[in-house]
């Protein structure tokens, strides 16, 4: 049952052979054995999640369900969820149970599906390694000494440990593609737009994107096709005909143009990333595929804009953590400032803190053109770069991450060598594209590679096909952790 | 050292929008604490703002009736600064992209007309409300107020005293009511200015250092506050100091104004676009479906009043300054077809005074435009004399009822009839054979005299007029 894809599990459920109680307890059972060893997740709440079964299972019982109904997912803690600590991994909101639910959660629940609980992620989004969490890191589910990557991490690593069938993630910089490489799992990062905000905690509102994190790129159009829609609560959110992304599944990759970005494979990169890497892109010419090489010459920008304007945001995003309304406030203070800043002191970790003040400082009377606006204009250039390259080819591919999973504490004291992690991911946020990521193969220290898919607007579709296709072709996401 | 005073004016308008301006919240003043406040007003983590079409369509009404320039594109900022009634720890607001660019207000002080420029008017959300007492020694904060919009007018420096600061309060004022964004209520904060006040020796063409008084709820307090302000900018530089730009407080206890903040003091707003909204596209066909809803505007009717009914340009002024004015002028009028003169002098002297004497808005006049009409048409075809009019005007303002009533009532009709005056005058001549005598040896005395024994025999009743046609002609012959 551990490697059951949602549609396996769904027709089960669906043929009475299983309920939905049995299932989530089962998951409840493997995280309560398991999440003291790999810290996936913060809160877990059994009674909720086998009262949300029970009433899946009623609910199937009465001849409503829908294909999703009874199948337990995991929240990343950053999503809104009724009744639910939602701490965003921060001390700041150690405190704080959501009145409401994200749309993202809404869309899930009318769906039927059962939370599982909250996983664990860097503290507001704000990391590539889940370090930055207040509640701790968490282990990388195929080699413990190593992180399962950010900020998604406990998400990645709650579905590379089967703690859960899925889970959502949210992606701002590369926040589910490069968990989602580092723990061996499928991810994918929709077009900006596509799923709505309402209701997860921003970290920067322009590049974050909320999406699935499953076992496979099959479950993944699944999720996705609840996810998605318009919410008229997120300005941002795109009023488009729903589609289905998982219609083309199945299509065949014959004459698919597959762009690699020369500086994709370029200084920087792992040779055992490159390696599996090379070994799946000649699996894809396999499968009918073509390559041409394409271009990206801004991407070695993108790493700098991204750290302008994602804490210029940021720094404004997190100024409603005051200890005012919600959440922590310091226990002492003397006045008005003082409460200010012990509770922000004191609530907040380094890397968030190193991020308002990075982004206070862009903003700031005089900084703002020589800064904020030039990483915008340079957004454009990077969207630029990619505009051109899809002249070219359907979906680009590259590796997801430069390196497999690091160990945890390696990088922490360099920041800039953790913010490299994610030189391949960031610009896709930047321009607002499609990314994915699935695994295909291990690197050296036998630690899973990433495969990155980026589209062009609104291509969901098309990616989920070639991965989907790359995924029958080859069994990397169906292997197991070794000590799981 | 003659001085000048350079003043322009920071408008907050409270837009009559039944929700927020980023949220579905009420906006209705007087709830209980913190009950208007939704998820989204409260900053709840996850909440979005999405923008109300509604204050848009408001700000859009404005920018067309000031002859400005609305906005195809416009931009909402967030502007960060911390504080307890600011749920999100910034306002979004518009910074570099307003909704509306330019335009101008026409204001009259005395009889000198001015046009004052604007600079821009933009949409933005209000903060909530802090309370200080019964908090015991803590602040409560009430964020009904949070997210009402608001539209944010700035004037020019144009304005050189405090009255011309108050004429263009006024006539701004009297425009968002009249054209419906705004119930002007000053009050509950509807309408509220902050003034930008320097001075300069006269002749000189550049701006002194400004100081700017913060949230001036009352035209009078706007008035002191700018006097004292000017007073005491004078003072410091007659003494060789200097003026330091700073926000400053009016307090109206003490007629005074007070520092808040330096510029030292003075918050880095760091201002960005707000990445939670896309940017504000009106369509030209939005503009022109509002242009055509918008009511014919005072300076419209202003030049219609001159040009259609041949007021004097002042009088045409005073029935345009509010809309209540114009409305019950013209609706007078229709009653009383052909006298806008008479409806005039009557609404800008008589009326105008009495409410004034009692403190009331022409809203709340016990006559309306019916009644007045129906005491004109009785000064019109001669039944009342001025003086008895304004008799009957009394009566109806103290709730007598309608002017035929009271005139039947107290016996006033005028006496307009030749034959009856003639006999009373000959009556009168009779009487007072010294009186004919002066007069005919010249003293032109003597006649006003025979006029108020004429006007006394008939208790007043007599039409005036036809009393000095008759002496003169029998006098005469």
């Amino acid at each position: 049952m551990l490697n059951a894809s949602l549609k396996e599990l769904a027709a089960r459920l669906s043929a009475g052979k299983l309920s939905s109680v049995d299932l989530t307890g089962e998951f409840l059972k493997r995280i309560k054995a398991l999440n003291p060893r790999l810290n996936a997740f913060i809160t877990v709440d059994e009674a909720a999640s086998l009262a949300e079964a029970r009433a899946a299972d009623a609910l199937r019982a009465a001849g409503r369900a829908t294909p999703l109904t009874g199948i337990p997912i995991a929240w990343k803690d950053i999503f809104c969820t009724r009744g639910w600590l939602t701490t965003c991994g921060s001390k700041i909101l150690s405190n704080f149970v959501s009145p409401y639910d994200a749309h993202v959660v809404e869309r899930l629940k009318a769906a039927g599906t059962v939370s599982l609980g909250k996983t664990n992620m860097d503290e507001f989004a704000m990391g590539s390694s889940n370090e930055t969490s207040f509640y701790g890191p968490v282990k990388n589910p195929w080699d413990e000494r190593a992180v399962p990557g950010g900020s998604s991490g406990g998400s990645a690593a709650a579905v590379a440990a089967r703690l859960a069938p899925a889970a959502t993630g949210t992606d701002t910089g590369g926040s589910i593609r490069q968990p989602a490489a580092l723990c061996g799992i499928s991810g994918i990062k929709p077009t900006y737009g596509v799923v709505s905000r309402y209701g997860m905690i921003a970290f920067a509102s322009s590049l974050d994107q909320g999406g699935p994190m499953a076992k496979s790129a099959e479950d993944l159009a699944w999720l996705l096709n609840a996810m998605a829609g318009f919410d008229q609560r997120d300005s941002t959110s795109l009023n488009r005909e729903p589609e289905d992304d998982g219609r083309d599944l199945e299509r065949p990759l014959t004459g698919l143009r597959i762009g690699l970005p020369r500086e994709y494979f370029a200084e920087g990169l792992a040779a055992d990333v490159a390696k599996a890497v090379d070994v799946a892109i000649a699996e894809c010419r396999k499968l009918g595929a073509t390559t041409v090489e394409v271009s990206l010459p801004k991407t070695r920008l993108s790493v700098p804009a991204y750290y302008v304007l994602a804490p210029a945001e940021a720094s404004s995003n997190l100024a409603r953590f005051d200890g005012v309304r919600y959440g922590y406030r310091a226990p002492r203070y003397s006045d008005l400032m003082d409460m200010y800043r012990k509770t922000r002191a004191e609530g907040f970790g380094a890397e968030v803190k190193r991020r308002i003040l990075i982004g206070t400082y862009v903003l700031s009377h005089g900084y703002y053109d020589a800064y904020y606006l030039q990483a915008q204009k340079l957004r454009r250039l990077i969207a630029d770069d990619f505009r051109k390259a899809f002249e070219a080819c359907d979906v680009i591919m590259g590796p997801t991450s430069p390196t497999t999973a690091f160990n945890l504490g390696e990088r922490t004291a360099d920041p800039v060598q953790m913010y490299l992690s994610d030189i391949y991911t960031i610009a896709v946020n930047l321009a607002g594209l499609p990314g994915m990521s699935i695994p295909c193969g291990f690197g050296d220290k036998g630690r899973p590679v990433g495969l990155q898919i980026v589209g062009n607007y609104f291509a969901e579709a098309k990616m989920l096909n070639v991965a989907h296709r790359y995924q029958k072709a080859t069994d990397w996401h169906l292997r197991l952790p070794p000590n799981i | 050292m003659q001085w000048e005073i350079v003043i322009g004016l920071e408008t907050h308008a409270q837009l009559s929008t039944r929700s927020k301006i980023f949220s579905g919240a009420a906006t209705a003043f007087g709830a209980a604490p913190n009950v208007q406040a939704c998820a989204v007003d409260i900053a709840l983590p996850g909440v979005l703002p999405v923008l109300n079409g509604a204050a848009v369509e408001k700000a859009i009404r404005f920018g067309l009736a000031v002859g400005g320039q609305v906005s195809r594109r416009s931009v909402f900022a967030r502007k960060n600064y911390f504080y307890p009634d600011l749920p999100k720890g910034y306002q979004i607001s518009q910074y570099e992209l307003p909704i509306v660019v330019g335009g101008s207000i026409a204001i009259r002080v005395g009889d000198a007309e001015k046009t004052v420029r604007l600079t821009r008017a933009h949409l933005e959300e209000d903060a909530g409300k802090s309370l200080h007492e019964d908090f015991h020694g803590m602040t409560g904060i009430d964020l009904n107020r949070a997210g009402t919009p608001l539209l944010e007018i700035v004037s020019e420096p144009d304005l050189r005293s405090a009255s011309e600061a108050v004429a263009y309060a006024k006539a701004l004022h009297s425009l968002v009511r009249w054209i419906g964004i705004c119930d002007g209520n000053m009050q509950e904060g509807s309408f509220r200015c902050d003034a930008n006040v320097s001075v300069r020796p006269k002749g000189s063409d550049t701006l002194g250092t400004r100081c700017e008084i913060k949230n001036l709820n009352s035209f009078r307090f706007l008035e002191h506050a700018i006097n004292f302000e000017a007073r005491r900018q004078i003072e410091i530089l007659e003494d060789g100091g200097r003026i330091e730009l700073e926000t400053r407080l009016y307090d109206p206890d003490r007629d005074e104004t007070r520092s808040m903040r330096s510029k030292e003091e003075a918050h880095d707003y760091r201002y960005f676009p707000d990445p939670d909204l896309l940017p504000l596209e009106v369509s030209e066909a939005w503009i022109e479906e509002v242009r055509r809803s918008l009511p014919e505007l005072p300076e419209a009717k202003r030049a219609r009043y001159v040009a259609e009914y041949g007021l004097p340009a002042y009088d045409a002024a005073m029935l345009t300054a509010s809309q209540e004015m114009a409305v019950f002028f013209e609706d007078t009028l229709k009653h009383l077809p052909g006298e806008p003169k008479l409806v005039a002098n009557w609404l800008m002297g008589e009326l105008s005074a009495w409410l004034n004497r009692s403190g009331l808005e022409l809203a709340a006049s016990p006559i309306r435009p019916a009644q007045l009409a129906g005491l004109l048409a009785r000064v019109k075809d001669l039944t009342l004399s001025g003086k008895m009019a304004k008799e009957v005007f009394e009566a109806m303002m103290a709730g007598e009822g309608e002017a035929d009533a009271i005139i039947a009532a107290r016996g006033l009709k005028q006496i307009s009839d030749t034959g009856a005056i003639e006999k009373i005058v000959d009556e009168v001549l009779a009487a007072n054979p010294k009186s004919v005598e002066e007069f005919r040896a010249g003293k032109e005395n003597a006649f006003n005299s025979l006029v108020g024994q004429v006007m006394k025999a008939t208790r007043g009743k007599a039409n005036p007029q036809q009393v000095n046609e008759i002496l003169k002609r029998k006098l005469g012959g």
